[in-house]
């Protein structure tokens, strides 16, 4: 398993190194400065020297890296990486360089209580955050069954939730969030249409409440709709969505969620840790309503111009608006002048990024914009081809799924019996939304 | 300790005398520094000893379990045997938290000093905390088990199906990583029942929809693992299904999982094709995937194309050849070269998308594109020669090695179809002494070859390189292959036949195949039973990358479904290959025997096969054979041309 945790900065120096077994030696850091930190030609997170293998990712601007011996379990080592970054964040608002320095002691700390042997422990930082805190010298002797409710939180079913939560008022949110990825080409067929959606919820529940929700009247999952023959797909598709259904290609939960239960009988059931989580992640593939329409025509018209000409249509109802409407369209390398006109919103050409970049505020179902613009090149000695990014395209747009998902219930059930006030909001925005 | 480089070493009396200060943050300070330091001043630790051996008294679980975790990490001799009897104690601490750092801690002492805890009864309180209420601690006294398993000769670790089906109905109570723990526990487990391993893999597939991937890819290898013991193909399928999207949905994860998962795809479709059959999309590139990313989802686009998809699949690649990337763009070129050779129908839709390519006279694609024509003219012998044309007018813009190699190759083999190929030669010919062995290789070969077709245009070559190459070359090959060629053609010029070289300098070549990036049916075996681990990232027999780590073997079983697994059928195809050599060979004898150095087609030299089982099966046949040639039979008959390069994986 894990032989030892390194933090370094991006210059390479070691901020952090934690061995948790004999063979992590102090050299080790030398080594991945100079194989990993100081080499431009390193292309993969995995880096395997002799027996030791460095799994490294990047935040913000240091790198968290795991040493390994021997064929250790790489998922394993990744999601800890993972957990580490999302801990520090929740430590220290933000994981940093500046932080690990400030917090250095604390990180150690942390590192000996999440890890032990190279094996991670509880990682929940709910549960952490009763016994690692950030407060500094606390008074200490904690009474003994005190500590005894940490120890039995840190090693039992539910370490995500303290059980003696208060809130004066019982509330709930859920934000379905979905991301909509697509792939145009040129010439206006979808290559690819997907949706990345999760379900955010945040909840202040006394008690140890048990959750029960409720999606589509029908929730279909990937493999449900392998048994019927596939000829005629589309005709049971159109029913299908009428029915209120939605067919999800595949979803994970939150560790909460009774996994057994949801297998056989489709229902989501959780006893929710305190505080925002994300308690399901699903991918959809099928009846995927694209919220813009873009047709986009560029043409190379000689070596000194090319002509853009973009429409972007609103794809759902009026009463909806989409805001923070971006759209950037690549321009070739040696563009010298952009003359554009927009039937809305502003565009401007951004030379540092080779961007004509199309800002519209408020975009209404239903309308259509429209973007011309003529670039003019300068000539250059050798001519060199365009490499022709994708224009690429985001917005966020409330009120809206794409995959068709809707939340049918959220019941909360608690042996005090009490109220609570549950709301639910709907976002699309665009994940990869591009146009070859 | 790291953020200066003074070294602290010297405050360690000071320090060892902070430990009894009542404040559990300083206690962990003081416990963190014992450990770094420890091995540096083993005398002064010594005194430290003491408070950790009352800290393990103390009322505080926190406390007892840290300073256990603590001593445990110290490699000295006297920590280490101090810790044995306190130990012996805490295993059965009434708090779960202690009991579960305990549980680590015998792994922790089997690493110092392994007699020390085989002549113990730890293994024994390990194996009791099985049974322990609590299901964290009974999956950390599962991970410490397997991490001494692991390491051990002495001890080995068995878990039958009662077991093994009380651990799954806990998992679910346990944290994400203690489910993986329970996992990779479950590989041990040996169905002896074919029943048993289909409810075991239905009672575990609930796990594939956790968000955790370690979980997921963990579960993904189990179930992968139990498939071996399942002879219901029904259920096969089924399970086949439930596979699938959540290795997709792994790719919405951050790039290095997304990584693992890609890798892994290409080794569970090698093994279970039909897992992924349908999900071809998912892999196209995104703009803003890191390159490893991109390269690994080109290599299973590759793998997942088919006739049916092959147009998109063509469409897709031919983006990717205008990218940025240069290394990305000729791997994208090379895949549709290869596809070209692997789906035969669609060979001339990929022929027009590469002619497109090296259209766009950049000079990476045009080398690139030189090199992928030169193998489906070895695929596809006298067809698409228009080509050629095409090709010959980009000749300026080549200066690798190996798009030179490749282009002159061409020209050598279809020197009586290229009006002007001795000229083009000679242009080539003319830097002949500067250029690298593989280039001068190709260049005395195609010299030879224009020879044998056109002798008129060749005459006055042939000598000239003959020359350079057996008396101005410093090369052994290169000299070789001067001498052979010289003596070949005049050996020719004796006997009046010009048909013995003709026949050796241009005798039929073996087809070559796409498919040479192909798992050996015993590692692809072996691999499968480490689903999400380092060794599948490098797509290599795990003992070639780590030397040290425990072979894995699918063990027997009545259950085992020995006929379904890759090494059987590997067994299957080389029989059937042998016999078809054989019948192939008694053929070519009765011929005369005249071109004993041409290997008959599909034969052993060339196949992407276990070699050791091509071998045993060769050997068999040759002892049947009366007298006979047996070197020069199975030698490669491309010794001569340099023609037998596998189309070149793309991962090269």
């Amino acid at each position: 398993m894990i032989s030892g945790i390194l933090i370094f900065n991006q210059k390479g120096e070691n901020l952090i190194f934690r061995s948790f077994r004999s063979d992590c030696r102090p050299r080790l850091a030398d080594i991945f400065r100079i194989q990993v930190i100081s080499n431009s030609q390193v292309r993969s997170p995995i880096l395997t020297l002799g027996s030791t293998t460095f799994s490294h990712t990047r935040h913000e601007n240091i790198y968290l890296v795991a040493v390994t011996k021997s064929n250790a379990n790489a998922a394993l080592v990744f999601e800890f990486l993972e957990r580490l970054r999302s801990l520090g964040k929740a430590y220290f608002n933000k994981f940093d360089e500046e932080s690990v320095k400030n917090n250095f002691v604390l990180v150690y700390e942390l590192l000996d209580e999440i890890l032990d042997f190279g094996y991670p422990q509880n990682t929940e930082t709910e549960s952490l955050k009763t016994y690692i805190t950030t407060e500094g010298v606390r008074s200490e002797r904690k009474m003994p069954e005190d500590t005894s409710k940490i120890t039995m939180q840190a090693t039992g079913a539910q370490s995500w939730r303290r059980a003696d939560i208060k809130h004066r008022k019982n509330e709930a949110f859920v934000d379905v969030i979905e991301d909509v990825n697509l792939l145009l080409s040129s010439s206006g067929t979808v290559l690819r249409a997907d949706v990345n959606g999760q379900i955010v919820m945040r909840a202040y529940l006394s008690g140890t409440p048990e959750c029960k929700f409720g999606l589509n009247d029908r929730l279909t999952l990937g493999e449900d709709n392998i048994a019927p023959p596939t000829n005629n797909r589309l005709g049971t598709k159109a029913t299908r969505a009428a029915a209120g259904s939605v067919a999800l290609e595949d979803c994970q939960f939150h560790q909460c969620v009774k996994l057994g239960k949801f297998d056989a009988e489709r229902i989501i059931t959780f006893v929710p840790p305190d505080g925002e989580f994300e308690l399901m992640r699903y991918r959809a593939t099928e009846n995927i309503n694209l919220p813009f329409k873009v047709h986009a025509i560029v043409n190379e018209v000689n070596k000194s111009k090319v002509n853009y000409s973009i429409a972007i249509r609103a794809n759902y109802a009026q009463k909806l608006f989409a805001t923070n409407v971006v759209v950037r369209i690549p321009t070739p390398l040696n563009t010298a002048r952009i003359t554009e006109r927009v039937s809305q919103g502003k565009a401007k050409y951004e030379p540092e990024q080779n961007n004509i970049v199309w800002k519209v505020q408020r975009f209404s179902g239903g309308a259509e914009v429209i973007l011309n613009a003529e670039a003019t090149l300068t000539s250059m000695t050798n001519y060199k081809a365009w490499s022709r990014p994708p224009i690429s395209m985001s917005f966020s747009l409330l009120m809206f799924t794409s995959s068709g998902l809707l939340v049918r219930y959220l019941k909360v059930f608690e042996k005090n019996n009490y109220s609570s006030v549950k709301w639910v909001r709907y976002m699309t925005r665009a994940g990869n939304y591009e146009i070859r | 300790m790291t953020m200066s480089n003074n070294d602290m070493v010297a405050l360690f009396p000071d320090i060892v005398a902070c430990m009894t200060i009542e404040s559990l943050e300083i206690k962990k300070m003081c416990f963190l520094y014992l450990v770094n330091y420890a091995r540096a001043k083993p005398e002064v630790a010594l005194k430290a000893l003491p408070v950790l051996l009352s800290d393990m008294d103390d009322q505080n679980p926190l406390v007892r379990a840290l300073a256990l975790r603590t001593i445990s990490y110290i490699h000295v001799r006297e920590f280490v045997q101090g810790t044995v009897t306190p130990l012996r104690k805490l295993l059965k601490d009434n708090d779960p938290y202690v009991r579960k750092t305990a549980a680590f801690c015998v792994a922790k002492l089997y690493d110092h000093d392994q007699g020390l805890v085989e002549n113990s009864d730890l293994i024994g309180l390990l194996n009791q905390m099985l049974r322990d209420p609590n299901p964290t601690v009974v999956s950390s006294a599962l991970a410490s088990l397997m991490d001494i398993w692991e390491r051990s000769e002495n001890i080995k670790l068995t878990i039958d199906y009662a077991s093994a089906s009380k651990i799954v109905q806990i998992m679910p109570d346990c944290s994400e990583w203690g489910q993986t723990y329970i996992l990779e526990a479950l590989m041990n487990y040996v169905p002896q029942e074919t029943s048993e391993a289909s409810i075991l893999a239905e009672r575990i597939s609930p796990r594939l929809s956790h968000t955790n991937s370690s979980v997921v890819l963990t579960c993904i290898r189990v179930i992968l693992y139990l498939m071996n013991y399942i002879d219901d193909q029904k259920v096969i399928t089924s399970l086949c299904n439930k596979l699938s999207p959540p290795l997709v949905t792994l790719l919405s994860k951050g790039p290095e999982i997304q990584y693992l998962a890609l890798r892994n795809a290409i080794l569970i479709l090698q093994r279970r094709p039909e897992i992924l059959r349908n999900d071809i999309r998912v892999f196209f590139c995104k703009y803003n995937d890191p390159i490893y990313v991109k390269v690994t989802k080109l290599e299973l686009i590759f793998m997942l194309a088919t006739e049916t998809n092959i147009k998109e699949v063509l469409t897709e690649l031919r983006e990717y050849a205008t990218e940025i990337d240069p290394d990305f763009v000729r791997k994208s070129v090379r895949a549709i070269g290869k596809l070209a050779i692997k789906i035969e129908p669609a060979a001339r839709q990929c022929i027009n998308v590469l002619l497109d390519l090296v259209a766009t006279k950049v000079t990476y694609i045009v080398q690139e594109a030189t090199v992928v024509f030169r193998n489906i003219f070895r695929k596809y012998p006298n067809q698409y020669e228009s080509v050629i044309g095409t090709l010959c007018e980009h000749l300026d813009s080549l200066d690798e090695p190996e798009a030179k190699a490749a282009m002159i190759w061409v020209i050598g083999q279809y020197a009586d179809r290229i009006e002007n190929s001795d000229e083009l030669l000679e242009d080539f010919l003319f830097t002949f002494a500067d250029e690298p062995v593989e280039v001068q290789l190709a260049l005395l070969t195609a010299t030879v070859k224009l020879f044998v077709q056109r002798p008129s245009k060749g005459q006055a070559l042939v000598p000239k390189v003959l020359k350079w190459a057996t008396e101005e070359t410093d090369n052994p090959d290169l000299r070789d292959r001067g001498f052979m060629y010289w003596r070949l053609l005049s050996s020719d010029l004796q006997t009046q036949d010009a048909n013995t070289a003709r026949l050796i300098v241009m005798g039929d070549k073996p087809p070559i195949t796409a498919e040479s990036e192909k798992l050996e049916a015993a590692t692809l075996e072996e691999m499968c039973l480490t689903v999400g681990t380092l060794a599948t990232i490098y797509l290599k027999p795990v003992n070639q990358v780590f030397r040290s780590a425990r072979p894995r073997k699918l063990q027997e079983s009545p259950a085992l479904q020995k006929s379904q697994l890759p090494t059987h059928q590997e067994e299957v195809d080389v029989r059937k290959q042998m016999a078809e050599l054989q019948l192939a060979t008694s053929n070519q004898t009765s011929l005369g025997g005249g071109n004993m150095l041409t290997s008959p087609d599909g034969g052993v030299g060339q196949n992407t096969h276990s070699l050791s089982a091509a071998l045993d099966a060769a050997d068999m046949y040759f002892s049947d054979q009366p007298g006979g040639f047996p070197n020069s039979q199975n030698q490669p008959q491309t010794a001569f041309g340099g023609d037998n390069r596998p189309a070149g994986s793309l991962m090269d």
